[in-house]
């Protein structure tokens, strides 16, 4: 009997499913952002229909900035998603730093590059320092930056009325290297009929790069890893401290890109902006496939559910449809989304 | 160790000539000389005053409120203790911490009459004077409050539409910066009524870059949008970008003000704006309650103070500039 029942599974290990060849459509639709790309069509589809506007090709600038604000950020918080932790200060930690950037230049009369340069040491900081308390308490990331949270938010309301007096940065505009760091970060250029802010450009790179990272270098496999399980990653000799602290080092770094922006683009920086944000860019990371347990994801579908964000705020707008609804469609919009998401993954994981 | 403290020495000289090329030649913090007026003190006892709003945290509005505030209980002898919390139950809680301090006196603003009324009327009753400022013009009375000091949400907005139809415009965009607030909403159907073609739209005050998206977004969906009525001085610098973004020819007039938008009237890049004196506000809620402490005097008459609504344009800008420079205006 037992020996009878070794040998057929003995042949079958031929053709053991595990590595068996899936047909190309079924390989391509198990990726995890094929789900959120057949959101975001279902979305432009629908918007493409309701809002005239939203066909102007001369608007798709506009729809694109919206993403690209989000999708800065989405990114590196899916990175970190799939390396298995949160950031909820991500969305205030942008905030701190247009504040860092504009109060030291302004305090001590630095050449606003001194100051930027200054404030993308202060973002990476609050990075490193939450990965450093994440593994110096042992506590969930999630409690861990939200006591960040809390704290920066006090900090920037904190400092910036210490300084100025005032609950707003000042203005820095007349001070030595603004012309050029608005140049740098809060730019745009005409393609066209299509004006492009500087942030979709690093929207776009930020994409690539970290596609390029998570995909196809060893690092992208240790984020995998220890996602997946840390300890097992620890046991396979994964640096799983390095890896973590660095994902959280470059939420940081992002979070300085978006600050710059934010700084540039409005010359100043109020001291409560950005409450609310994080949540978002974990919301489109979701969208893009993420799991909220770490381990699997992708930074490209966190993009895509960064630009059906940008295109349902701004669709809503194009369609001219009731403003009271807003936040209302804007939910069913996202959860439409997500929907299909799980239901192409799911049917494509039956194949 | 000499080694070490040569190498300290260079270290310091490369950082000293970095920080000299590091400087700004221009602006930055300039030193304050004479600073506000101080006009001394009042020689009466001191007492203590809690100042209670529902400021969202970094809201420049709030920072002239509070000034008002400050420099009322400088001269005034008043310990002032500034707090403000957005959420109405979470200020209410503010009020009961107030009396259990057993403070001398309570201002507060009553934008949520409804959550604040039971611990208002809780201060009353205990004999604490209490006056309210900015919101809540039609529930002070009810409450017991001695005085009120703000403006009138509704005349303010109708005031601003009497402005447009003025100015000639054929249709305005009413931008509401918290959706649900009951002041914004009643500025924009005040607008309304004296100006019917009036369309809202709610963005999320905490996200800059989303406000410059959802107007330009608004401005290309509809090109007949020929003002952009902001409520609150940020969003109106916010929307002369959103402007530009969407090609419109669209001006840009707002609600309250601060230092920066005072710069953009004289520029001309907003029109106009509607001024409620919150500096007048927060100073006249403290310096009524010390006059009631002291001398048993209340303004108003049983009605309402109003702070405002006043026009700041390019033809008085100028007057108002000053002030606005040393952020009290």
């Amino acid at each position: 009997m037992t020996a009878a029942a070794i040998e057929p599974s003995r042949g079958e290990a031929a053709r053991d499913d595990r590595v068996a060849h899936r047909p190309l459509a079924a390989r391509l639709l198990s990726r995890p952002e094929v789900g959120s790309l057949i959101g975001a069509i279902v979305i432009f589809a629908l918007f493409m229909a309701v809002a005239p506007p939203f066909r102007n090709v001369a608007n798709v600038g506009t729809i694109l900035y919206g993403a690209s604000t989000i999708g800065i950020m989405a990114v590196p918080v899916a990175l970190l998603m799939i390396g298995g932790e949160f950031d909820l200060s991500a969305g205030v930690a942008v905030t701190t730093s247009g504040l860092s950037a504009s109060l030291l230049a302004w305090n001590f009369g630095l050449n606003v590059w001194v100051g930027i340069l200054l404030a993308l040491v202060v973002s990476v900081a609050v990075g490193a320092f939450n990965g450093w308390l994440l593994f110096k308490t042992g506590l969930p990331s999630f409690l861990v930056t939200l006591a960040t949270f809390f704290i920066l938010q006090g900090v920037n309301l904190g400092v910036t009325r210490l300084l100025t007096g005032n609950v707003a940065t000042a203005d820095i505009t007349d001070m030595d290297g603004f012309h050029s760091a608005h140049t740098m970060f809060g730019s745009e250029v005409t393609v066209g009929p299509v004006t492009l802010k500087i942030t979709v450009l690093y929207w776009v790179v930020l994409t690539l790069v970290a596609a390029y990272v998570l995909l196809r270098t060893r690092v992208g496999n240790w984020i995998f890893a220890v996602g997946g399980d840390a300890a097992a990653a620890r046991a396979v000799g994964v640096p799983v401290k390095a890896t973590k602290i660095g994902l959280f080092m470059a939420v940081g770094f992002c979070a300085w890109l978006s600050g710059m922006h934010l700084l540039f683009q409005f010359n100043t920086v109020q001291s409560g902006e950005g409450v609310g944000k994080e949540f978002i860019f974990i919301i489109a990371a979701v969208i893009g496939g993420c799991l909220l347990t770490g381990g699997y994801g992708s930074v490209v579908g966190a993009s895509i559910g960064a630009l059906i964000f940008g295109m349902t705020q701004l669709g809503i707008n194009y369609a001219g449809w009731n403003p009271d609804w807003f936040k209302t469609f804007l939910g069913v919009m996202l959860l439409l989304a997500t929907i299909v998401n799980v239901y192409v993954k799911k049917k494509a994981d039956l194949r | 160790m000499v080694r070490t403290s040569r190498i300290s020495l260079v270290a310091a000289g490369a950082l000293t000539a970095l920080a000299l090329a590091a400087c700004s030649s221009s602006g930055g913090k300039q030193s304050t000389s004479g600073g506000t007026a101080n006009a001394g003190n009042a020689g009466t006892p001191k007492m203590t005053v809690a100042l209670i709003t529902h400021a969202a945290p970094g809201d420049t509005f709030w920072d002239l409120v509070r000034k008002g505030a400050e420099a009322a209980a400088k001269k005034d002898n008043v310990d002032l203790q500034y707090q403000s919390d957005p959420d109405g139950a979470n200020q209410a809680n503010l009020v009961q911490s107030a009396i259990d301090k057993k403070v001398d006196g309570i201002a507060v603003t009553l934008a949520k009459p409804d959550a604040m009324k039971a611990n208002v009327m809780k201060a009353v009753q205990g004999g604490i004077p209490v006056v309210a400022l900015n919101g809540g013009i039609d529930a002070w009375k009810s409450m017991g409050v001695l005085g009120y000091f703000g403006q009138d949400e509704k005349i303010a907005g109708e005031a601003a539409g009497e402005r447009l139809t003025k100015d000639g415009a054929k249709k305005a965009l009413c931008v509401i910066q918290e959706q649900g607030h009951v002041g914004l909403e009643a500025r924009c159907d005040g607008v309304k009524t004296t100006f019917p073609n009036t369309e809202k739209i709610y963005v999320t005050g905490t996200d800059m870059p989303s406000v410059q998206a959802a107007i330009t977004s608004k401005l290309q969906q509809d090109p007949s949008i020929d003002h952009v009525l902001t409520l609150g001085a940020p969003f109106a610098l916010t929307a002369i970008k959103s402007v530009k973004d969407a090609n419109s020819s669209a001006k840009v007039v707002t609600f309250d003000t601060n230092k920066d938008l005072v710069t953009a009237i004289k520029n001309g890049q907003v029109d106009w704006a509607v001024d409620q004196q919150p500096y007048l506000q927060g100073y006249l809620a403290v310096d009524s309650l010390w006059l009631y402490k002291t001398n048993g005097n209340m303004l108003g008459g049983g009605q309402a103070t109003l702070t405002g609504p006043a026009f700041i344009d390019k033809t008085n800008v100028a007057a108002v500039e000053k002030f606005a420079g040393n952020g009290t205006r």
